[in-house]
């Protein structure tokens, strides 16, 4: 049986011949769902194939039509094109929806969609925290989101004042001397304080003697990437036992051939390093470098200035501590504050205050410092600058140490609430806005981090990072952020302990290898994904063809 | 504070539990002289009103396109969105959601992820694209890279067309990287001969087409140039709205195609956040950088959507990765595959027809203006005019008369002797009524 698409209307799930020939594709999936053990939905098949409101929606590909479109446009008049004979000719591909169509299958998908407003999502490094409304309106002002970025500047002042208020509260909370605002997301931010470290060392004509960058095996893999991605050689700093850095294991690796140390503070097994001050000295005292991974700042801010600490560069994700929506996965911004030895060296383009107004400058030449090049064209993430002052003038400077006070609260109280349940790997101790267990817990019962995580998309949780940092094993790192009330996380913790019982019990073992049962989908095979990628949709075979 | 749940209370009784008896006693690896005692030098904590009120006065400050005869374009330009665009994609399930690592429920993006890289890779004329990078500057940097892998060999070759912003993006990549870069002179009338720098050392060539003055380019010579020396052909467009009425890139010959996606979807916003397209022959996809959504199957046979291939990026293999991005422009990609949707094939060939048009007509009308002279013989939306004086100062004085004209190639070639030269875009935004005013102003300033 084939679907109006030509496809064969039912999966093969299980060598049988098709169950479902002559229901029609959606009924046929549903049919793989009722083969499936232990769940109910399939008790009472639909004709349709969908549950209420849990609806299946298939491909534009596949619902959409070539000669349709949702948008209204008169065709011009009749002119002469100036396109030197380079006209298409053939056909592009592309189906098109009217707009009511194009609502609905957009909905039906962002249903399937699990966010920050849906539940608790503690995934640990990313601080998942509300991310208000009013940040979306400041950015859709059209002093903002409709102006050009190559407009005269005399006609976007309150564009460049926004950014440079934006870059004086960025200042003011890490205590350092400038910020490059550019970089589009928190790696690309790390690429630029990394490319300002590389300029600075080549200025003291050291470039090619400096070439080693020091990474701790628990730093974010972008770090290692990173530096390699401008030619330094990343060499480790082990991990001790207690989950810190510790100086003296720094100093061993120094030398005149290190270029910079790479660390994350508070680091990703959610500890502040109580060594950060003398590691930094000690890296500045053999010439090298300090960069920050500022991924976790949302544990500090107000709380510690990472320029007292020492740091010379540290990038700040603005979609994590200063709640720009991480959108499904970007946009990002990620500006980088520098430090005096590394400030003449930050990229074009700045704003600067000058006489007459604020002053953008675009060029190497135009600026009295060393900017080292450019990292992106235009200006950067405008729209999550405004976003992400929209939310510092809302908390305050009060406000913001709350929010980072109320952070770590928040993570702490998970660890004291499943701490006799769960293995910590560097003891019962205070931690940062996020707790790291390993899953020595879970020794012997069959259940893996994974089944954890999957067990919990069933009771309605997004799952906590898993398998990250690398330095403890089967990694479940959470990060519940300031935006949790404590019912929020009095249920949390009971659902995670009901979980740990149960898989530690063995009882109930399918209830974690099988989940997740209750999703959109049942888990996905990501071998198979991988092994023979389908990366496009492509028409069906002709009909003929396909029952061969 | 209105975002924080936690009541007194409540933090007293979470101390309590905890086994503490302040909340600084949690900051204890902070070394005591650096934990701040009191908030940092910054206003307090602000009401939304409060803050609208900031926010709404500086927004005052700027012109906005919409406001007055626009014809800005140089790698960003001024297009409709449709309302249903902004609506959805402020759906919380999108805006509020995380990268697709937990794909049982994230369904939704992954599978707009596997449709917008089946529309880049119909629009581009090529065989597989990626979930979207950042732009289209920072994708021309990945793209030299990628093919420098590709070919193991590390010179590139830039066309004098290439915007100049993604000219300095892949330099400053470059040297960092210590690789080789040959950037053609600017290239105003769109004649330069290219051919004759590609050699067997060369690993790429990137031009773009239209080029930054607008003229469109024929790409087959090229490709088969480089293709003869074992280089690849990384083609570049800034408008996507051009790719509804030009031959594909692929269909020319590029090997890896990479454009700014911002035309589609997505407003001017300064300069970003934007989204970057980039789509190659499939023989390349292990060295592809950024996000692939990929299709595959559930434990009950049904369809469903994955992030795939992840063995290429740096979660994996960390200093070993093909790049260091860990994130695509999600919410701009989706804007831009939403637009794309309403638009379909018939819709957005018309849109380029349209842009087209508006552009001839615009040329048409300037070329008429006494001392000043259209150099393009070809273009899309967007062509230089050369003015009788300092493009810059003509830009200044037709603002002040409420009129954006464009762009100044000084603006973005400083100290190039190119001072008079000015780009004029003009879209499906503009009216004859525009066009009008825009002439009009000209004649009084000129």
């Amino acid at each position: 049986m084939l679907n109006r698409q030509g496809r064969p209307s039912a999966p093969q799930a299980h060598g049988v011949a098709d169950p479902a020939a002559g229901m029609g594709d959606q009924a046929a999936r549903l049919q793989g769902d009722a083969s499936r053990a232990g769940a109910d939905a399939g008790s009472h098949p639909t004709f349709t194939g969908n549950k209420a409101l849990a609806q299946i929606e298939p491909l534009i590909f596949e619902i959409g039509r070539y000669d349709t479109t949702g948008v209204d446009l008169d065709e011009p008049d009749d002119f002469k094109p100036r396109l030197g004979g380079l006209e298409r000719k053939e056909a592009i591909g592309l189906p098109g929806l009217s707009e009511p169509e194009t609502m609905r299958h957009y909905v039906r998908l962002s249903q399937m969609n699990y966010g920050i407003d849906t539940g608790l999502f503690p995934l640990g490094s990313c601080t998942m925290k509300h991310n208000a409304r009013l940040n979306e309106r400041m950015a859709r002002l059209p002093g903002f989101s409709d102006v050009h970025p190559l407009q005269p500047v005399s006609t976007v002042q309150g564009a460049l004042e926004l950014m440079n208020e934006l870059g004086r509260y960025l200042l003011t909370l890490t205590n350092m001397t400038a910020v490059a605002l550019s970089p589009k997301a928190g790696a690309h931010g790390e690429l630029c304080g990394m490319m300002a470290i590389k300029a600075a060392i080549e200025a003291k004509g050291e470039g090619k003697t400096r070439n080693v960058v020091l990474v701790p095996d628990s730093a974010h893999g972008t770090n290692p990437a990173t530096a390699a991605l401008i030619g330094f050689v990343v060499k480790p700093v082990p991990a001790r036992d207690d989950g810190y850095v510790y100086v003296e294991d720094v100093k061993k690796l120094l030398g005149p051939d290190v270029a910079a140390i790479m660390l994350t503070n508070p680091n990703t097994c959610g500890l502040f390093e109580p060594q950060v001050a003398e590691i930094a000295k000690a890296i500045h005292d053999a010439g090298a470098y300090f960069y920050c991974d500022g991924a976790n700042f949302n544990a500090i801010v107000g709380k510690a200035k990472p320029g007292d600490l020492g740091v010379d560069a540290m990038h700040i994700n603005l979609h994590k501590t200063f709640s720009t929506p991480h959108g499904g996965g970007g946009p990002g911004s990620g500006p980088v504050v520098l430090s005096e030895r590394l400030s003449p060296f930050a990229p074009v383009p700045f704003v600067r205050a000058g006489k007459e107004g604020f002053e953008l400058v675009e060029h190497e030449t135009d600026a009295a410092e060393k900017p080292f090049g450019r990292m992106t064209a235009f200006h950067g993430q405008m729209g999550m600058y405004v976003r992400a002052l929209s939310y510092m003038l809302s908390h305050g400077s009060d406000g913001m140490k709350q929010a980072s006070e109320d952070a770590v609260l928040n993570a702490n109280y998970i660890r004291a609430g499943l701490s006799d349940l769960m293995s910590l790997p560097f003891g019962n101790k205070p931690c940062m806005h996020e707790v790291l267990f390993d899953d020595a817990w879970l020794k012997d019962t069959g259940v893996t981090t994974l089944d954890i995580a999957k067990a919990m998309i069933d009771e309605g949780y997004h799952p906590m990072t898993m398998y990250f940092p690398l330095v403890v094993h089967g990694a479940m790192l959470i990060e519940p952020t300031e935006s949790e009330s404590k019912a929020s996380l009095d249920l949390f913790i009971a659902t995670l302990r009901d979980l740990a019982m149960a898989a530690t019990t063995g009882n109930d073992k399918e209830r974690f290898t099988g989940a997740p049962y209750h999703a959109p989908r049942r888990r996905l095979d990501e071998t198979r994904a991988a092994r023979s990628p389908v990366l496009k949709w492509t028409p069906p075979a002709p009909v003929a063809e396909a029952a061969e | 504070m209105r975002y924080l749940p936690l009541s007194d209370t409540d933090r007293g009784e979470m101390l309590a539990r905890i086994g503490v008896k302040a909340v600084d006693d949690l900051f204890a690896d902070v070394p005591k002289n650096l934990l701040l005692k009191e908030p940092v030098d910054l206003p307090r904590r602000k009401g939304e009103l409060e803050v609208e009120r900031i926010l709404s006065r500086m927004s005052a400050k700027n012109i906005s396109a919409s406001s007055v005869p626009f014809f800005v374009g140089a790698g960003a330009y001024k297009h409709h969105v449709p309302a249903t665009v902004d609506h959805l994609i402020q759906r919380s399930e999108f805006l509020t959601s995380y990268t697709p690592y937990q794909p049982e429920i994230a369904q939704g993006t992954l599978q707009y992820l596997f449709e917008f890289q089946t529309q880049v890779a119909a629009l581009t004329g090529m065989e597989v694209a990626n979930a979207s990078m950042y732009d289209g500057s920072t994708g021309t940097g990945e793209a030299v890279l990628m093919a420098h892998r590709v070919t193991k060999r590390r010179k590139a070759v830039l066309s004098g067309g290439l915007h100049p912003h993604y000219v300095d993006v892949v330099q400053t990549l470059s040297e960092m990287a210590s690789d080789e870069v040959v950037a053609m002179k600017a290239d105003v009338g769109g004649t330069e001969d290219i051919l004759s720098q590609i050699d067997d050392s060369t690993s790429c060539v990137v031009v773009q087409s239209p080029d930054v003055f607008g003229n469109v380019r024929d790409l087959k010579p090229i490709a088969e140039k480089a293709h003869q020396h074992g280089a690849l052909l990384v083609a570049v467009f800034t408008e996507a709205v051009s790719l509804g009425l030009l031959q594909s890139p692929g269909s020319m010959g590029a090997d890896i195609v990479v454009g700014e996606g911002q035309s589609i979807g997505n407003a001017l916003n300064f300069g970003g956040p934007y989204v970057g397209l980039f789509a190659a022959k499939s023989k390349y996809i292990r060295q592809m950088p950024g996000r692939l959504c990929g299709e595959t199957v559930d434990a009950n046979g049904n369809r469903g959507f994955v992030l795939t291939l992840s063995t290429r990026e740096q979660h994996i293999r960390r200093d070993k990765a093909t790049s260091n991005i860990c994130t695509n422009s999600g919410l701009c990609c989706l804007a831009f595959t939403i637009h794309m949707t309403l638009l379909g094939e018939a819709g957005l060939k018309r849109l380029a027809r349209i842009n087209h048009a508006n552009a001839v007509k615009l040329a048409d009308q300037l070329s008429g203006v006494k001392g000043l002279e259209v150099l393009n013989k070809t273009f899309f939306n967007e062509f230089t005019v050369k003015l009788p004086q300092p493009a810059a100062e003509v830009v200044e004085r037709l603002a002040e008369k409420g009129v954006l004209a464009g762009v100044p190639v000084s603006r973005l070639l400083p100290g190039a002797g190119l001072d008079n030269l000015l780009l004029v875009a003009s879209t499906e935004v503009n009216t004859d009524d525009d066009r009008a005013a825009f002439v009009a102003a000209l004649k009084e300033v000129l």
